[in-house]
């Protein structure tokens, strides 16, 4: 009796086991689906731009020939757009975490603002990129500088440092606070020398990752009135400018396929530029994971 | 949770049903008097009125089965508690000539005279040995650097100089257990504390780590008032002048540690240390 009961469950077993094989075989597909065409967009890429790459590329201006348009401006553009996003973005975003996270009470509006937070992370970029231009372009007389750019991709960008930050903060032992309160601390030194030295790691990670995001944003930089032709370099905050993604974007619509070349070129600029960043945030989170433990 | 049996044919041993305290501390050589002490954790009451004098400069063992309060008692007395959230105290703590409850007392100035120490060595990880050790001056808000002579008198205090001597400059983190015990201590003793409370501080800890921090309470004794919590019978029999046996949020016997563990007054106090419960 008793041998036949665990004999049934064998085959039961075996059973269970081929449906699990079939779902792995099923997700493994699943898996390999995005990777392939990942695989066959960079490759694709690659062929087109890759030969087009080259010192004269990164250092020259945009030109009505193809073969001798390079990318500098937009990447300046770009560049000094991050570097003013994460000037703008990171204080406020650092302010909101700690107030929200240390000070904020647990009440109704704490928790609507809680609520939107998340919400606004998940608001369409060119969204964004009205209000920008409604907000710093026109009604703040910004015009369509860098700093009216820089000021919208910090809005966009603005909930997910928040969250970022607030998870890494609530990722402090409460017992290293403990530690700071007996020690005679009172709770904005403990925050400033035990809870944000711990957390920066992980806010910058956060704070990386949505810059990398923010760098590819087309919409919003598009809308606001990212110029398309710029064979200047910014000057200063409040110059005109243009961008990775639009200048690609730019190429792109153009009939000559020489400029889909350099638009390929430009791609693979930016998504060097995206890996790099990536691994940075990557290295930074494994610094604050070693450094808690 | 521990409930006692009722033993038949057992009745408190003193006639004196009410009397908690036989230490004959006077009012007078007392560093901390607490009265009608109580605690809450939201609606559970974990301190139930607890009134106790402690002897300024000796070293006090609050012993009792897990759960009955001792954590709370200590940390009422530097007011760690109402850090909880919805955590709430009642009665008096006398220190220094005042309620420590007054509204008046800023609790960060209360802990730079009351230390702590935790059941878990909780060295800062971004610092390193020296620098814990002197955390205290830039956590105070304090500017300018202490002297080395902070830095090694702390450490010597906690026995822990002569181990880390040649490695100040490496983590507090990269320390075994138990000398980052004792760098927590040195890190409490920096601040000059005139009471250092101590939590378990030992539970974590081989017996020979054990050993070095029951070495250092006994070197300290006298210059600094000790009062620690423990699960260890034996380090409350070794360490302590007195010890104080909490049941369920109450005092229930206050005495010196050789009468204590020899020949309690109190039939709870009798069973416990026996073995009886707990
Ligand atoms: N953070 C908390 N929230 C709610 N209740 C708590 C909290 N901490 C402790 N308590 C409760 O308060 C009572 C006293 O706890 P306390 O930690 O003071 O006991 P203890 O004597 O230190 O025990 P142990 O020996 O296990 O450390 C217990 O009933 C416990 O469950
Ligand atoms: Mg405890």
């Amino acid at each position: 009796m008793r041998k036949k009961g665990i004999a049934q469950d064998l085959s039961f077993r075996a059973m269970d086991e081929k449906i699990e094989k079939a779902f792995k075989a099923i997700m493994a597909l699943a898996v390999m689906v995005p990777f392939v065409i990942l695989a066959v967009l960079l490759i694709d890429t690659a062929v087109d731009g890759l030969p087009r790459l080259g010192w004269d590329f990164l250092t020259g201006f945009p030109s009505r020939f193809a073969a001798r348009a390079g990318i500098l401006s937009p990447l300046a553009g770009s560049a000094i757009l991050m570097i003013l996003t994460a000037a703008i973005a990171l204080p406020l975003g650092i302010g909101a975490a700690i107030y929200l996270e240390e000070y904020a009470g647990k009440n109704a509006v704490t928790a609507f603002i809680e609520i939107n937070i998340s919400n606004l992370a998940g608001v369409p970029s060119i969204i964004y990129g009205l209000l920008g231009l409604g907000l710093f372009v026109r009604f703040m007389n910004m015009g369509r500088s860098l700093l009216a750019g820089a000021a919208t991709l910090s809005l966009m960008v603005l909930p997910m440092i928040i969250m970022a930050a607030r998870e890494s903060m609530r990722m402090v032992p409460g017992d290293l606070r403990e530690a700071a309160y007996a020690l005679g601390a009172d709770k904005w030194t403990t925050i400033r020398k035990i809870v944000l030295p711990l957390s920066l790691p992980g806010i910058l990670t956060g704070v990386i990752l949505s810059l990398s995001r923010a760098i590819g944003e087309t919409a919003p930089i598009i809308t606001i009135g990212a110029l398309t032709y710029v064979a200047f370099l910014p000057d200063s905050v409040m110059s005109p400018f243009t961008a990775l993604p639009v200048q690609i974007f730019n190429w792109i619509s153009r009939p000559q396929s020489d400029f889909h070349v350099n638009a390929a070129a430009g791609i693979i600029v930016l998504l060097v530029i995206m890996i790099l960043m990536n691994s940075l945030a990557i290295a930074l989170r494994y610094r604050l994971q070693r450094r808690i433990d | 949770m521990e409930t006692i049996e009722p033993i038949s044919g057992h009745k408190e041993k003193g006639g004196d049903e009410d009397r908690r305290d036989y230490t004959g501390i006077r009012d007078g050589a007392a560093v901390i008097k607490t009265v009608a002490l109580r605690a809450w954790f939201g609606s559970l009451m974990a301190l139930k009125g607890v009134d106790i004098l402690i002897a300024a400069g000796a070293v006090t063992a609050i012993i009792g089965p897990s759960g009955c309060g001792k954590s709370t008692f200590i940390r009422t007395l530097n007011r760690m508690h109402e850090g909880v959230p919805g955590a709430r105290v009642s009665g008096s703590v006398y220190f220094a000539g005042q309620d420590i409850y007054d509204p008046k007392v800023n609790p960060v100035m209360l802990r730079r005279r009351i230390g702590m120490v935790f059941q878990k060595p909780n060295p800062f990880p971004m610092m390193s040995v020296k620098d814990n050790v002197l955390a205290g001056i830039p956590l105070q808000g304090t500017r300018g650097s202490a002297g080395d002579d902070v830095l090694e008198r702390s450490l010597r205090q906690a026995a822990l100089w002569d181990e880390v001597k040649d490695v100040l400059d490496k983590p507090g983190t990269s320390l075994s257990g138990g000398q980052q015990q004792r760098l927590c201590i040195a890190r409490a003793l920096a601040i000059e504390p005139e009471i250092l409370l101590m939590d378990e501080p030992c539970s974590a800890l081989d017996p020979i780590a054990t050993a070095k921090i029951e070495d250092l309470i006994h070197s300290l004794r006298g210059g600094i008032t000790i009062i620690i919590v423990t699960h260890n019978m034996q380090q409350a029999a070794r360490v302590s002048d007195y010890t104080a046996f909490f049941y369920m949020g109450e005092l229930v016997e206050y005495c010196d540690t050789d009468t204590l563990f020899k020949s309690p007054h109190k039939t709870r106090t009798e069973d416990y240390i026996t073995g009886r419960f707990g």
